[in-house]
């Protein structure tokens, strides 16, 4: 047996981690922090090359041959198709203003998660590539090869960015990340890197219109059941119009509304208001996803999973598109949409029935989200709505990365809230807004096997929402995005468990005054209402 | 001067090279970051400051068990969920030793002091052991997210399966 080294060498155990230079660091796989391989099935529905069984912590990734070549040429491609890219490649002057901008530097300290060395990771081998100091000085230069070691540690690292653009904000010559990861996702795909939380739902979208890949009869009956819900919480009995041709406005919003808790209560919300304005409205079973996983693989899925919203609007024969509370369909419509597949020009400029103000923010795109709606039926009173249904909560709103940072929408959800929750207290300034942290899990990352590091990304978010749990007794986070419903809801219960998560629309739905509604006893989700007083007298 | 006093009287001081020790179990380029004051642009480092003062504080005055839980739970939920073994992500209570040591190598050879000192010790051997209890409890609470989560994704469909599968049985 040997011997129990005495206490002094004991004491020389070192919990520092080795100081190696970053290019020499490998990465290590550890559970919780990668997550699952793209699947042969879903590689081949999208036509993704090297179809395969792989995991990342196997030695051997079996990677096509001449890989290093298939990249060198998708990286040339892109730097010439892309100008920004090649912007972004070259500006960087090191400031270090985003370097401690990122949720995820913030809550593991581990420094290939300041954004600057993220992109570095990539900037390392195009300077190699495509520099004449890279190729005549290497690393005196900062270039490096392109080995196995370096494509995992762009695997590890690009999946561990969500895309979410907070560091764009403070980099003064506006770096985008978000779109350096894009590129570096693009490039991994090429050599069939990938994970499967992402592919599979994009090729079920891309099938079935949804990333559950659920059959028209199976959304028909899910929703019904919802309809069911809102009858027994208000009396009123609403009927949702699926593939109605002729229909004034298309009506899409992430397919998780429709079956996933707690998207089902915002969802409850969207058609209590459709039924309380009379809206002519339909949505669709094919352009059942307002998600677009293929913001996350590459730019020919992103656009062919945007591309069926408008062929389906065209099908259909609507005058526009109202979009639900989602994040990044935003990101896609605001930024990508026009010069991808617009302009829709076989849609109308979206006008409101309701008000006659026309939305000339999307005179182009032709999609107004539902915030933006909402808050002009109420700014022309329109509604009739009574706040104290949401005196049981005490709400704050986190603003979702892609509606804030890619979209500017920091003002009309805030109005809609005002207008429908007595109890609202802000999260501190430099988490909200522009500002505002990301749940961690976005750009597909919310996948169970991820958890760890999704705690640890969500960190800075949860971190502000407990701030305001314990200063005003918040109780309920509200926000506009399907993915941030999911899993701010499991972020919080393992941060603040005391807090839940809601959609913005679901306090709208459960303040709507109904027309020949019963008396309310509950809120959306049959959680008792504070007592309240008087309710006839409200307006 | 007795050890409470002398512990009392050095506080700042220890707390630093606490605080110190913890942070070098991060990258070193983490530690400018984790240093800086402000709670929402540096939520790693400022609830670590926050925390252990609170719990030296507790050692000191003999608080129990009950009143320093939260606050190992709020330092031990962080480290259950990053690149930490259960060993090192226990350690930094231990290092709460080496801080008083260094700082006090020449009072602890005064009469009375060594003694007193052994007593402290074994107060944070006892907050360890805690420790390991709240660790244990956060990383039971991960698997419990993922089923949780998984349920919540699927509800309307579990739901109508539950009710078909009721429908067959009965």
């Amino acid at each position: 047996m040997s011997k129990t080294p005495p206490p002094a060498e004991l004491a020389k155990i070192s919990h520092q981690p080795p100081e190696t230079p970053w290019m020499e660091t490998p990465v290590e796989f550890r559970p919780g922090t990668w997550c699952y391989s793209g699947k042969p099935k879903a590689l081949e529905a999208l036509g993704l090359p090297n179809v395969r069984e792989w995991s990342p912590p196997d030695e051997d990734w079996k990677l096509p041959e001449g890989w290093q070549k298939i990249i060198y040429e998708g990286f040339k491609d892109r730097l010439n198709k892309y100008r920004s890219l090649k912007i972004f490649m070259d500006i960087c002057v090191r400031c270090g203003a985003c370097a401690d901008k990122c949720h995820f530097f913030l809550g593991t300290g581990d420094p290939k998660n300041m954004p600057v060395l993220r992109a570095e990771l990539l900037r390392s081998v195009y300077r190699k590539d495509f520099t004449t100091a890279g190729k005549i000085l290497g690393h005196f230069a900062g270039a490096r090869e392109l080995t196995v070691d370096v494509l995992k540690e762009w695997f590890y690292y690009f999946y561990q960015c969500t895309e979410c653009r907070r560091c764009s904000v403070f980099c003064p010559y506006g770096i985008d990340t978000a779109e350096i990861t894009m590129m570096a996702r693009e490039l991994l795909h090429l050599v069939g890197v990938n994970i499967n939380w992402i592919l599979e739902p994009a090729s079920n979208c891309s099938r079935t219109g949804n990333h559950l890949g659920l059959q028209p009869h199976t959304l028909r009956d899910s929703i019904d059941s919802l309809c069911e819900d809102i009858e027994d919480v208000t009396g009123v009995h609403i009927e949702v119009p699926l593939n109605k041709k002729g229909a004034e406005i298309l009506f899409i919003t992430p397919s998780a509304d429709a079956f996933a808790d707690p998207g089902i209560y915002t969802f409850m919300g969207y058609i209590l208001l459709f039924e309380h304005i009379g809206l002519d409205y339909t949505m669709s079973t094919y352009a059942s996803e307002g998600g677009n996983f293929g913001l996350f693989t590459n730019q020919e899925t992103m656009k062919k999973l945007n591309a069926k919203m408008y062929a389906e609007a065209k099908r259909l024969g609507v005058k526009w598109i109202l979009g639900g509370e989602c994040g990044h369909m935003w990101r896609v419509i605001h930024q990508y949409m026009d010069t991808m597949n617009g302009p829709a020009d076989f849609l109308e400029a979206p006008v409101s029935p309701i008000t006659g103000t026309k939305f000339e923010n999307a005179k182009s795109t032709k999609m107004v989200h539902i915030t933006e709606f909402t808050a002009d039926l109420i700014q022309h009173n329109k509604l009739k709505l009574d706040p104290r249904r949401n005196d049981h909560r005490t709400v704050s709103f986190h603003d979702s990365c892609n509606p804030s940072r890619a979209m500017g929408l920091f003002e009309e959800p805030r109005y809609i809230l005002k207008n429908v929750v007595n109890n609202f207290h802000e999260m501190p300034e430099n988490a909200i807004r522009e500002q505002t942290f990301c749940c961690g899990s976005g750009t597909g990352l919310n996948t169970d096997e991820y958890m760890e590091m999704r705690m640890r990304g969500g960190f800075p978010r949860a971190n502000a929402v407990k701030y305001v749990h314990e200063k005003h007794g918040v109780d309920l986070l509200s926000c506009i995005c399907a993915i941030d419903r999911a899993t701010l809801s499991t972020l919080m219960q393992y941060w603040i468990p005391m807090v839940e998560v809601a959609g913005v629309h679901e306090l709208v739905g459960n303040a709507l005054v109904m027309e020949g509604e019963g008396e309310r006893t509950t809120d959306l989700r049959e959680e008792d209402l504070a007592d309240v007083e008087g309710e006839e007298d409200a307006v | 001067m007795d050890l409470k006093s002398l512990l009392n009287q050095r506080k700042v001081t220890i707390l630093g090279r606490w605080f110190d020790l913890i942070v070098s179990s991060y990258p070193s380029d983490a530690s400018r970051m984790l240093k800086k004051e402000d709670r929402f642009a540096n939520p790693l480092g400022s609830t670590i400051s926050r925390e252990i003062e609170t719990l030296f504080d507790a050692l000191l005055s003999g608080a129990d068990a009950e009143q320093v839980k939260p606050s190992l739970d709020r330092l031990l939920r962080i480290k259950a969920v990053q690149d930490f073994a259960p060993s090192e992500a226990m350690a930094f209570i231990f290092s709460l030793k080496e801080a008083i040591r260094t700082h006090l190598a020449t009072e602890l050879r005064e009469d009375g002091i060594a003694d007193s000192l052994v007593l402290f010790e074994s107060r944070i051997d006892a907050l360890a052991l805690m420790g390991f209890d709240v660790y244990m409890k956060c990383r039971e609470a991960i698997y419990q997210l993922k089923t949780d989560e998984l349920k919540r994704q699927t509800h309307k469909l579990l739901e109508r399966a539950n009710r078909m599968g009721g429908t067959a049985q009965g």
